[in-house]
């Protein structure tokens, strides 16, 4: 699909011009939407500010030229999204676009030609296509409405606003044998709710079956979502071979040398969408195979240290996803899937659960939270990692001892990394990693769609000593107690959202089923009957929306885009903000991906008093 | 707490004697003060001192019974009897509940002038509102049996509602049943008004007394142990309300009173702008579940939750009675309802939300009598919340079971011995007490069934029957089959199914009786109670004959069909008895008689080691083989002829049938059809039951249920104990005179009683009534319960009823009185009487006519009979 023309026809440029100034917020308002995200607004300013890179009004992380070679994957992702677009009435759409667009071009001033291309360019084709063939009748639009007596508002229903909810959503419960979970782990709920089209998070879950322990992972994608997908499938197996003792490996390897079936490592637990890339399983099982041959001859003899383990996987992963790209592939489809993954980039935050060893592996600003259960029925929640981005000072004081003097300017500007990216770890990102000299020879020598890619062929400013990025993990070891009620991973999706402290009650709630809303007592206060209706009816909505989740994590996710500023879901927010067309959705939200494990604090009890 | 304090003045402004110790020790506040010691013997010991401890022991005094000894663990009135709404209601669906809260209303109305204990009576009347048509036939059918028992009622139409009290929001009902008589009483004082005048009549009452548990020797109560010292007693009665179940439990010999607590709320406000009337009526609001009463010019409004929150199921544990917590958010949804009835009272003030447990038991009826396990042990317990209701009345019957040996009325709805000891576990009563308090308020058709606790006892072909179709039912925790639906049929939901019309398994339930008419159908009626008797010599036989009016000296193998009588000639129980041989007998009794029967057995069967009883209602399943193809067959199962030459009716034998020897085989089917019953020990259950589905087959047989069994015997002019008969039915009343052997030689218990009506005649009399201007389709379908007319005048009510297949007709049996016009005294009923009459039955308010027959339609069926018997010597021929 090619690059819609640049054509945006005077007439719409002149309505565009003619609207009075409004604030942003206040123009929320007027529509009944939620302020945007403040990082949102921060990239529209910021974005402008700099004619090369208009960047999409996402959240992104990183900032993109407008002519990307992006443009095709998203349009092919279109079908996704669009199932919300009949959802809402055709007026509100062209009205949220036409003001958001109106909106930019005030706040940017200069940009509004730029801008609203950039917003529309969707706009010849399929839906949108139809709000833009009356190009003159703006006005006819507003006093159409100005006459309607009572405007009509448009809302998802609870069940619809479910099912957008429920689409990912996914269970796992660790089996019992003989009627005992003997696992410290109980079970786990997952959820992602797309922002983006299609959604750059990625999720996974799986057993070690040669060794003991769950591996649980987040992965938030930027750049497309080409790198955390990679990373989602492979980074589990790197895992489970690092932690593999040396006569497993050789078993592994001998099989694989005669040809007979394989040791199974992993037991996956995945949501019917979390699909793995058949094209390129071949190429990462050799990648894979390498590794472990190399952990062959440098047995060390000593026991696998779990940390040690984590962390060099990380880095493998990381190496050989650089590699692939740099030796390229025959095949073209895979040649260019290993640059986009190597173009792209991935945060991780990874947890390895074995008995009472909990090891979470970091390297983004992914987060994992335990959630606490004080003796007083209260929940508290413990960071189990550290964010690895421009608000972690330590982060900062490390990329900067990394580099000369000379560059402490440039290295973090406007709270990024070289001024562009958030993360100041991740998988991939080879621009931020490769010399230029490499990067100039594989894209040069690179396919077509590449070349096309204003992205990969533009070099991070004031790049002087790479690498600049890292895809190391910090790991945090933490020994369960039976207090650590569950463990949260999210991507920043969730956390930009929500504090800590409201996840660990709002999960913990869930899962325990107890609501700590105070007892109503009327004591010597005068309260009418019916303000005490009010009152408990009011509570009763709280607690239902309790109970249309079977999913901790659809329900974290539920208060995390629903919330209002009392703490509780409010049905309006919730349904405005789930019927977002894709290109608002993001101003408004990122995509949010969560796994919930729950412990089985009984067996966690039964560790720590040497029963097992 | 108001209402305490309100009360404790009354209290002492009465001045009771038995307070002054009590008033002694409250007014020095110390426990060195002695209280007056407990006497070490007494006639009666009675643990509980809320309203129906009091009342019995006010009844116990007035009967005669002086030496009585009340003890209370608190205070007198302080439990679940202070924190009650007080709101006396006759709307009863029950006749002995109706007829106890009428009772009731009687006894307080005159209570404080009796005894100058300030008791609150206001006669305010009860509105009992109906959103849907369904509720206002319910209440039409209350309203029909309220006013045949002499309480004024009647049905108005919702402007009528709305001109009797002034807040009531109408715009949502269809009617209202209006009970002018009903009444508003503090119960707290009620109660202690009872106290007061039982202790004038010198009942000892002591507070501050928990018994620990109670004595037992020999199956006797001796005495009582308290933490205050022992009384030797006779008589001990456990009102212990709530804590009945954990009291009956704690002694050796434990006594099982099922019932459980649940958490009730009720609300209080403080007085509206314009205080209310103090005779504005009670408002009942069933379909939103709540009630609403005047309370100081305010109001009070509790309700019946759908999802009740049960307490103290682990027993008694710290959380004291008055430590209750209030829950709005519980109450939530009775506070909507509320608003939704009186929306004036947005703006009205609360008080208080009140939580004050109630009691519940598995059937929602009160738990009275003896203990079947312990003699002298009594019981009154489980008022399902409407213990100022029905203490009154309930005190009064227990008191007369006590002194007399039976209360006046027949009480066995309400009989301890229902219950045996498999309702006794506390999961259940848990469960179940969930199902039983929104019950309250549900609506009540029908045929209902509990939904909670069940699957207890099963048949060994449960799953069998099951997997074909089969519909449950349960009686006295047995599965039963009510039909079975058949394949590729789906009948209503369970709540959709609830109807006062004919019901959605009419067809069904048509077929299978036609399959018992014409060919050969399958019962399970392994619920049945089955006792063996037997002994070294003639001891068996003596001791049935002395308690059986039947004469039981018949062959081996031969099955006699008899009452077992109390003195007054009244069915104990009824039930058929198989000679087995010389020496032991085979008995077999409705499935509720399993504790009664036994009971009964064991307190009049002579202590003899020689003589032995067991109960085998678990060793066998019982199948009814019912139809004129049933011979065919069991004789192709057993190859023996068992056509009637050989094995004519009412005989037994133990025989073979398939591969499995040692069933018991009885020409009986309790329906008046031919066929058989088969008791086949368990083992064989399966085995025998697949031997006849398959033989069977080509006779076209099929499974049925109780429902068929009951269209067949009701049409057939067949009476059942705890339906038809009960203690206070004689034989000569329901036309059994030949199952009485008056001159069998020798005494039985009833004897003198039924010779006195052989020669004086009968008061009553059991009569079949065919409903003729019915429509089955357009009409309400009889119940049971229905007052019956005769000449435009109540003669009595009906104790069953179904349709007949056969005569296309409902038929209804009932009993008919002759009162007096006059002076309204019960008169002897003759065939006369019976036959010289245009009978009526009023259903719900309408009346139909009906045709009465003291004996069934005998010449209808036999002609049937015979033209079977044709075809089935015509196939034998083949």
């Amino acid at each position: 699909m090619c690059v819609p023309p640049f054509c945006a026809p005077p007439q719409r440029r002149s309505w565009l011009s003619v609207r009075p100034f409004v604030l942003s917020n206040e123009l929320s308002a007027l529509l009944l939407l939620p302020v945007p995200r403040a990082s949102a607004l921060w990239m529209l300013a910021a974005s402008c500010c700099d004619r090369r890179m208009c960047v999409c009004p996402g959240p992104r992380r990183i900032a993109i030229p407008i002519r990307s070679s992006r443009l095709p994957l998203l349009s092919d992702a279109m079908p996704a999204p669009t199932h919300l677009f009949p959802l809402i009435r055709n007026c509100e759409i062209s009205r949220i676009c036409s003001t958001m667009c109106y909106c930019h071009h005030k706040h940017l001033c200069c940009l509004s030609s730029h801008f609203a291309h950039g917003h529309f360019r969707y706009a010849p084709q399929k839906k949108f296509a139809a709000l833009y063939r009356p190009k003159e009748n703006f006005y006819q639009f507003i006093h159409a409405r100005d006459y309607a007596s009572t405007p009509q508002r448009f809302y998802l229903t609870p069940p619809q606003v479910n099912s957008i909810l429920k689409a990912n959503e996914y269970s796992f419960k660790v089996p019992e044998f003989d009627g005992k979970n003997v696992s410290s782990v109980l079970g786990f709920d997952s959820n992602q709710l797309p922002a983006n089209a299609p959604i750059e998070d990625r999720r996974s879950a799986a057993t070690c079956l040669q060794t003991r322990g769950m591996l649980l992972g987040v992965f938030d994608g930027h750049a497309g979502c080409a790198c955390a997908q990679a990373v989602s499938e492979r980074l589990f197996y790197y895992i489970a071979v690092s932690l593999l003792p040396h006569e497993t490996l050789l078993e592994i390897e001998n099989a694989v040398e005669s040809g007979r079936a394989l040791l199974p490592i992993l037991q996956w637990h995945k949501h019917p969408n979390d699909y793995f890339s058949k094209e390129a399983s071949k190429l990462y099982f050799n990648s894979l195979r390498t590794y472990w041959q190399e952990l062959i001859d440098l047995n060390s003899g000593e026991t696998t240290d779990v940390k040690e383990a984590l962390i060099n996987a990380f880095k493998r992963l990381d190496n050989d996803i650089s590699l692939e790209a740099q030796v390229g592939d025959p095949n073209s489809f895979l040649n260019y899937l290993v640059l986009r993954v190597a173009f792209s980039g991935a945060t991780a935050c990874v947890a390895h659960v074995d008995g009472v060893d909990l090891h979470v592996a970091n390297t983004g600003d992914s987060r994992a939270m335990l959630g606490v259960q004080e003796e007083d029925g209260s929940w508290s929640a413990v960071n189990l990692s550290y964010d690895h981005n421009a608000q972690n000072e330590r982060e900062v004081e490390r990329v900067k001892t990394e580099h000369p003097k000379s560059e402490e300017k440039s290295l973090v500007k406007q709270d990024r990394l070289l001024g562009l990216l958030m993360p100041f770890r991740a998988f991939g990102d080879v621009k931020f990693k490769w010399s230029i000299e490499l990067q100039k020879r594989v894209v040069e020598s690179g396919p077509d769609q590449l070349n096309d890619n204003e992205y990969t062929k533009f070099i991070p400013p004031n790049y002087h000593t790479p690498p600049y990025l890292t895809a190391e993990p910090e790991v945090i070891h933490h020994k369960l107690r039976p207090q650590d009620k569950f463990l949260v991973l999210a991507t920043d999706g969730l956390w930009e959202t929500m504090h800590r402290q409201d996840v660990a009650r709002i999960v913990g709630e869930y899962l325990t089923g107890v609501h700590h809303q105070q007892p109503i007592a009327v004591g010597g206060y005068k309260v009418t009957l019916g303000q005490m209706h009010g009152l408990l009816t009011e509570r009763r909505a709280k607690i239902s929306s309790v109970f249309e989740d079977q999913n901790a994590a659809t329900h974290l996710i539920r208060h995390a885009v629903g919330n209002n500023e009392f703490g509780t879901v409010d049905h309006e927010r919730l349904s405005k903000m789930l019927s977002l067309p894709e290109e608002l959705a993001r101003m408004y939200r990122d995509d949010i991906t969560i796994i919930v494990v729950q412990f089985n604090s009984h067996v966690i009890g039964a560790y720590q008093n040497g029963e097992l | 707490m108001f209402l305490r304090l309100l009360a404790d003045v009354r209290w002492r402004g009465a001045d009771p004697k038995w307070r002054s110790a009590a008033r002694c020790r409250s007014a020095s506040g110390t426990a060195e003060t002695q209280p007056v010691p407990l006497p070490a013997e007494a006639r009666v010991v009675i643990c509980g001192g809320g309203i129906t401890g009091t009342s019995v022991a006010y009844h116990l005094a007035k009967l005669g019974w002086k030496d009585v000894v009340l003890l209370e663990q608190g205070r007198l009135a302080a439990g679940t009897t202070r924190f009650c709404a007080g709101i006396v209601s006759t709307a009863r669906p029950v006749s002995i509940e109706l007829k106890m809260a009428d009772y009731s209303n009687k006894l307080y109305q005159q209570l404080e002038q009796e005894t100058g204990v300030q008791t609150g009576y206001v006669k305010t009347g009860s509105v009992s509102l109906a959103q849907t048509q369904d509720r206002l036939i319910s209440l039409k059918r209350i309203a029909s049996s309220l006013n045949v028992s002499g309480i004024p009622c009647e049905i108005i139409s919702p402007k009528q509602v709305a001109q009797l009290h002034p807040l009531i929001n109408i715009h949502d009902l269809v009617g209202a049943m209006y009970v002018p008589e009903d009444a508003l009483v503090l119960s707290a004082n009620v109660s202690l008004a009872l106290a007061t005048a039982a202790s004038r009549n010198g009942v000892q009452i002591h507070e501050r007394t928990s018994v620990s548990h109670v004595s037992v020797q020999k199956g006797r109560v001796t005495g009582v142990e308290t933490d205050r010292g022992h009384i030797k007693c006779q008589y001990f009665v456990n009102c212990a309300g709530q804590w009945a179940y954990e009291l009956g439990h704690s002694g050796e010999e434990p006594v099982n009173i099922p019932l459980h607590a649940c958490e009730h709320f009720y609300l209080l406000t403080h007085p509206l702008k314009d205080p209310l009337a103090n005779n504005v009526p009670t408002v009942v609001d069933p379909d939103g579940r709540i009630y609403i009463r005047n309370w100081q010019g305010g109001i009070l409004s509790g309700g019946f939750e759908k999802n009740p929150k049960p307490l103290f199921t682990e027993g008694r544990n710290q959380l004291e009675i008055h430590n209750l917590q209030e829950d709005w958010d519980h109450f939530e949804p009775l506070l909507s309802s509320l608003l939704r009835r009186m929306p004036n009272l947005e703006a009205l003030q609360i008080m208080q939300l009140v939580n004050c447990p109630e009691s519940f038991t598995p059937d929602m009826r009160c738990i009275m009598g003896e203990s079947p396990t312990v003699r002298g042990y009594f019981v009154l317990a489980g008022m399902n919340s409407a213990g100022i209701s029905y203490g009154g009345g309930a005190g009064k019957y227990l008191a007369e079971w006590m002194v007399n040996g039976y209360p006046s009325e027949n009480v066995w709805p309400l009989d301890l011995k229902r219950f045996g000891t498999l309702q006794s576990s506390r999961t259940f009563l848990r469960h179940r007490v969930m199902e039983v308090m929104p019950l309250i308020c549900d609506l009540k058709v029908p045929r209902w069934d509990f939904q909670t606790g069940r699957q207890l006892r099963t048949s060994p072909l449960y799953d069998r029957l099951d997997a074909q179709g089969a519909r449950w039912m349960e009686k006295h925790g047995f599965e039963r089959v009510k039909y079975f639906v058949p394949p590729g049929k789906d009948l209503l939901d369970l709540d959709q199914s609830k109807t006062f019309y004919k019901p959605d398994w009419f067809d069904i339930v048509g077929s299978e009786v036609k399959c018992c008419k014409e060919a050969v159908c399958v019962i399970d009626m392994s619920s049945f109670t089955k006792f063996e008797i037997s002994s070294t010599g003639d001891q068996a036989l003596q001791s049935l004959q002395y308690l059986f009016s039947n004469d039981l000296d018949v062959p081996v193998g031969h099955v006699v069909h008899t009452g077992m009588l109390n003195e007054n000639g009244g069915y104990e129980n009824d039930c058929s008895i198989a000679r087995l041989s010389k020496r032991s007998f085979f008995m077999i009794s409705p499935t509720d008689q399993q504790v009664h029967c036994w009971a009964w057995l064991k307190n009049h069967l002579p202590e003899d080691s020689n003589l032995t009883i067991e109960d085998v209602t678990w060793k066998y399943t019982a199948l009814n083989l019912i139809g004129p193809r049933a011979v065919d067959v069991l004789s192709e199962l057993s190859y023996a002829p068992m056509t009637p030459e050989h094995f004519p009716s009412f005989f037994c034998k133990e025989m073979s049938v398939g591969y499995a020897n040692g069933i018991r085989v009885m020409s009986i089917t309790h329906t008046g059809e031919p066929g058989f019953m088969l008791y086949i020990p368990i083992e064989y259950a399966l085995h025998v039951y697949n031997e006849v589905m398959n033989m069977g087959q080509k006779y076209g047989i099929r499974n049925a249920g109780y429902y068929a069994l009951r269209s067949l015997r009701i049409e057939k002019f067949f009476a059942f104990w705890g339906q038809d008969l009960d203690a206070f039915t004689t034989p000569m009343e329901c036309g059994r005179e030949f199952q009485v052997k008056l001159e069998k030689g020798m005494e039985f218990v009833g004897q003198e009683a039924l010779l006195e009506q052989k020669q004086n005649g009968v008061y009553k009399r059991f009569t079949m009534f065919i409903l003729e201007d019915h429509d089955t389709d357009m009409d309400l379908w009889p119940w049971w319960g229905e007052p019956i007319f005769r000449n435009g005048r109540y003669v009595g009510k009906t104790t069953s009823s179904a349709y007949s297949y056969t005569l296309e007709r409902h038929v209804c049996l009932g009993f008919v009185q002759h009162f007096d016009e006059k002076t309204g005294e019960e008169l002897v009923v003759t065939t006369d009487f019976i036959n010289q009459g245009e009978y009526e039955i009023d259903i719900a308010g309408q009346r139909f006519q009906a045709k009465a027959k003291l004996y069934p339609f005998s010449s209808l069926f036999a002609q049937r009979r015979r033209k079977d018997e044709v075809e089935l010597s015509g196939y034998q021929r083949e």
